[in-house]
């Protein structure tokens, strides 16, 4: 248990040994390979280790389904990204005006409608860029970083209701969820701060607090449920989060959550104590909700890895049956890792009401609780994997608004992208048949593969 | 990892150029244009430094409702007065925000915001560039120099449409539901409900509206706008209480009562629609024979107008309220149901629509604007 035996395996020619070696180990020994694999990824955007990572895929042979969508390798998840941005492009380049007009003349000036693909889809991408991360064209330092802080803004719901999810992942539950513990989560954040009048500071804590209760009470529910009466937790969340959907439909059509003298479905603003506040000053609009998400992803980082609790909790989420005969109480696990999830995605609603929105609205939850799963998916369940699969889809998001409005191109090609990265993670045989890497734990036929590579497969496959 | 670069970058290659040839083979055989193209005809240059704008709600502007007339409304304008336009389409409200800002910072003279649930973004946009002017569809709340509310009394037109939906049923009843209960939805069903009893007070008849309780501002509502099979099985409900008329007032949920209308006719029923906001019959894009009427709420109007006094340097931030005098609001010909209604539906109707023009006839509704 040296920590050498930790690192990511060695340059593909001599990676035969240490590959026999590591499947001589323990599962539970896998999972922490895994986790420091994850935590590795964590500072750019999911940077590919020189091979494929053998932790996590040696495992899979054994593992379920849903495990395996969870611990996808970093390649996997880096090519994933990079495929739905081609395919993204090359939808970008084949609904462009110019190139639907271009390529009626195709054959007598190919040159015409390449081109004008080329312009469509490296234009976009342009504009994506400079809308989510730097503006070449800003005046000053502050306009070129601002599409950067539009980015960290947008993130910091998706951080927070991700981490809830990948942490739910982690416990082996499913959690579809996030979406209806975000708005109750808002609903109860959004109600503290407008009905209640309060000094500065108490009050936004109190609306921090009352965000996550309103989401733990939610997701509670859930977890209680399964664990006194075994209905599972996909159908369960789905349904509850119907079940808020329309809830705040009816609290915003009643007077207590709508604006004296208005019956039109919008809150009140809430006070100015009980807003986040801006964290570069007030020409951003990023906020000091950014710094609790990433409170946020260290605690969850410590409770996964450093305490008992968190143990317990991949414990119920590895073989809730083997953690049920070491002695884990796997019901209290089940109520406890939905709670917390629901507390997270509760400050995913306390960033949108008391952050950016600044009124409670039925659709003051975006989309943000179903992307939230794809950055869970994307970040492979690990917090800091999390955190930079957020502001990975926050510079998506925040990028789209600026792409539409430069180009025209439309925003939809966004989801597109996003939905095509989910479809690629959940089937990396489909990624690596693409890309030509070798599957774990099977030997392959040379035919792909490149020389360099072969002893690396069939060392995965001894 | 160079490798698999390598061979991505190849397998790409491919897979675009079969994807292109594919498309191509069939339509690439035209003759290219010559190379040089001047610019645009004469109009487009009339007013070509002006930049008019429109920020969506999450509905988008294919929703063909008040997001796709309001936009058509700014397309109109970049044809009629050369104006160049910019639009952005928000998935979401937390979009509002952004898209409002880049609209703005990229120079936009007048940006016409849809729907109330902008309304703060708006006012702070406008409360922040005092220079840039605003226009605010559906909503009157903000009162400052530079934005334009246009918001319209929907009830007078839906007045007609209830009175004629009441002189037209055979079975004496008729119905009506919402998307969700908001004043934008509920002032369409106020003014239909009013057309109702208006009807049976002069006539002595007796028919009945289902979905919507004027005095308790409760009814039948959806939910959303967007559960097209919850608009049919609601509508199916209508048809099987024995009504005969129904308005959907729901958006794109609407196209479930024509289908449930069409599958009644089918069946050897006599069932018709009311449509809202644009005129059904040249919009829906299916069941026009059973449409009776529509009520129409004529964005598209407004928006040039606003653009247009806007480039003439006339704005002012007197709240547009569409009504029956001024054309912001309407009722629909029957087109093809022509034949079907009372023979002096239509003079009546002509008459009413005076009467509530000269205030004669005063429509109420809790969400009509004051």
């Amino acid at each position: 248990m040296t920590p050498q035996d930790d690192r990511p395996v060695p340059p593909a020619t001599d990676g035969g040994a240490p590959l026999t070696r590591r499947q001589a180990k323990d599962t539970a020994r896998q999972d922490e390979v895994r986790l420091e694999n994850a935590v590795e990824t964590a500072g750019g955007e999911l940077p590919p280790p020189a091979v494929p990572a053998p932790a996590g895929t040696a495992a899979a042979p054994e593992s379920t389904l849903l495990q395996r969508i969870m611990t996808g390798n970093a390649l996997v998840a880096f090519l994933s990204v990079v495929l739905s941005l081609i395919l993204g492009g090359l939808l970008i380049a084949l609904t462009d005006p110019n190139v639907a007009r271009a390529s009626s003349y195709f054959f007598g000036r190919p040159q015409d409608t390449l081109g004008a693909a080329w312009t469509a889809a490296s234009g976009a991408y342009s504009a994506l860029f400079q809308g989510s991360v730097f503006n070449v064209r800003g005046e000053s330092f502050s306009q070129r970083i601002y599409p950067l802080t539009q980015t960290l803004t947008v993130a910091t719901p998706l951080i927070c209701a991700g981490l809830g999810v990948a942490l739910a992942f982690r416990a082996g539950l499913f959690n579809i969820g996030a979406q209806g513990q975000i708005l109750i989560g808002a609903t109860f954040a959004g109600w503290v701060g407008f009905t209640l009048h309060l000094p500065a500071g108490i009050h936004l804590l109190l609306v921090i607090l009352a965000g996550m209760v309103g989401g733990a009470v939610w997701a509670g529910l859930v977890g209680l449920l399964k664990a006194r009466t075994g209905a599972h937790e996909v159908i369960l969340t789905i349904m509850f989060n119907y079940i808020a959907t329309n809830l705040v439909l009816y609290f915003l059509s009643t007077p207590a959550f709508q604006r004296p003298g208005s019956t039109n479905p919008i809150s009140p603003q809430l006070d100015a104590t009980a807003l986040y506040p801006p964290l570069l000053g007030s020409a951003f609009r990023l906020h000091w909700g950014f710094v609790v998400a990433v409170l946020a992803t260290v605690f969850v980082w410590w409770l996964l890895n450093r305490s008992t609790v968190g143990f317990e909790l991949r414990a119920v989420g590895a073989n809730a049956s083997a953690a049920r005969t070491a002695g884990v109480n796997v019901s209290r696990g089940y109520i406890l890792a939905m709670a917390i999830a629901g507390a997270l995605a509760g400050l995913a609603g306390v960033a949108q009401v008391s952050g950016t929105e600044k009124v409670l609205t039925s659709g003051v939850a975006a989309s943000f609780g179903f992307d939230a799963i794809t950055v869970a998916l994307l970040g492979r369940s690990s917090p800091w994997g999390t955190f930079a699969a957020g502001i990975l889809f926050g510079a998506f998001r925040a990028g789209g608004v600026a792409m539409q409005a430069s180009t025209g191109t439309s925003i939809d090609i966004v989801l597109v992208v996003q939905s095509l990265i989910v479809l690629f993670i959940a089937a990396p045989p489909l990624v690596r048949a693409l890309f030509r890497l070798p599957a774990p734990g099977a030997p392959r036929a040379g035919k792909g593969g490149t020389t360099t590579r072969t002893p690396a497969s069939t060392g995965a496959a001894a | 990892m160079k490798n698999s670069l390598r061979k991505f970058s190849r397998g790409t290659g491919l897979s675009a150029a079969v994807l292109g040839v594919s498309a191509l083979v069939l339509s690439g055989c035209g003759a290219p244009p010559a190379e040089e193209s001047a610019g645009g005809g004469a109009s487009a240059e009339a007013n070509s430094d002006y930049l008019g704008c429109i920020v969506s709600d999450s509905g988008g502007f294919d929703d063909r409702s008040f997001n796709q007339s309001s936009y058509e409304g700014l397309k109109k304008a970049e044809a009629d007065l050369g104006i160049k336009i910019n639009q952005a389409e928000s998935q979401a409200e937390t979009d509002f925000g952004p898209n409002v800002d880049t609209m703005v910072k990229g120079g936009c003279n007048l940006t016409i915001t849809v729907g109330f649930l902008l309304a703060d973004t708006t006012k702070e946009a406008a409360e922040a560039n005092p220079e840039s002017k605003f226009a605010i569809i559906d909503d009157n709340s903000i009162d400052l120099p530079n934005v334009k509310p246009i918001i319209y009394d929907t009830a007078q037109a839906a007045f007609l449409a209830g009175y004629a939906a009441a002189a037209t049923s055979e079975t004496g009843k008729v119905a009506t539901y919402g998307g969700i209960n908001i004043p934008t939805v509920t002032i369409f069903m106020d003014g239909f409900a009013e057309g109702v009893d208006y009807f049976n007070e002069e006539t002595g008849g007796d028919v009945q509206l289902l979905g919507w309780d004027k005095e308790s501002q409760n009814g039948t509502f959806v939910g959303n706008f967007n559960d097209a099979a919850a608009g049919k099985t609601n509508t199916q409900n209508f048809i099987n209480e024995g009504a005969d008329i129904i308005m959907p007032v729901a958006g794109p949920v609407g196209s479930g009562t024509l289908d449930a209308v069409t599958e009644a006719n089918a069946a050897g029923k006599d069932v018709k629609a009311v449509w809202v906001d644009s005129d059904g019959y040249e919009t829906a894009g299916k069941a026009e024979e059973f449409i009776l009427t529509s009520v129409m709420k004529l964005m598209g109007g407004a928006v040039e107008d606003v653009i247009s006094t806007d480039v003439e340097g006339t704005f002012d931030s007197t709240p547009y309220v569409g009504t029956l005098e001024n054309g912001g609001v309407a009722l629909a010909p029957f087109h093809d149901q022509e034949a079907n209604v009372p023979a002096d539906l239509q003079t009546k109707l002509d008459e009413l629509k005076d009467q509530i023009i000269s205030g004669e006839i005063t429509v109420e509704s809790a969400a009509s604007p004051k």
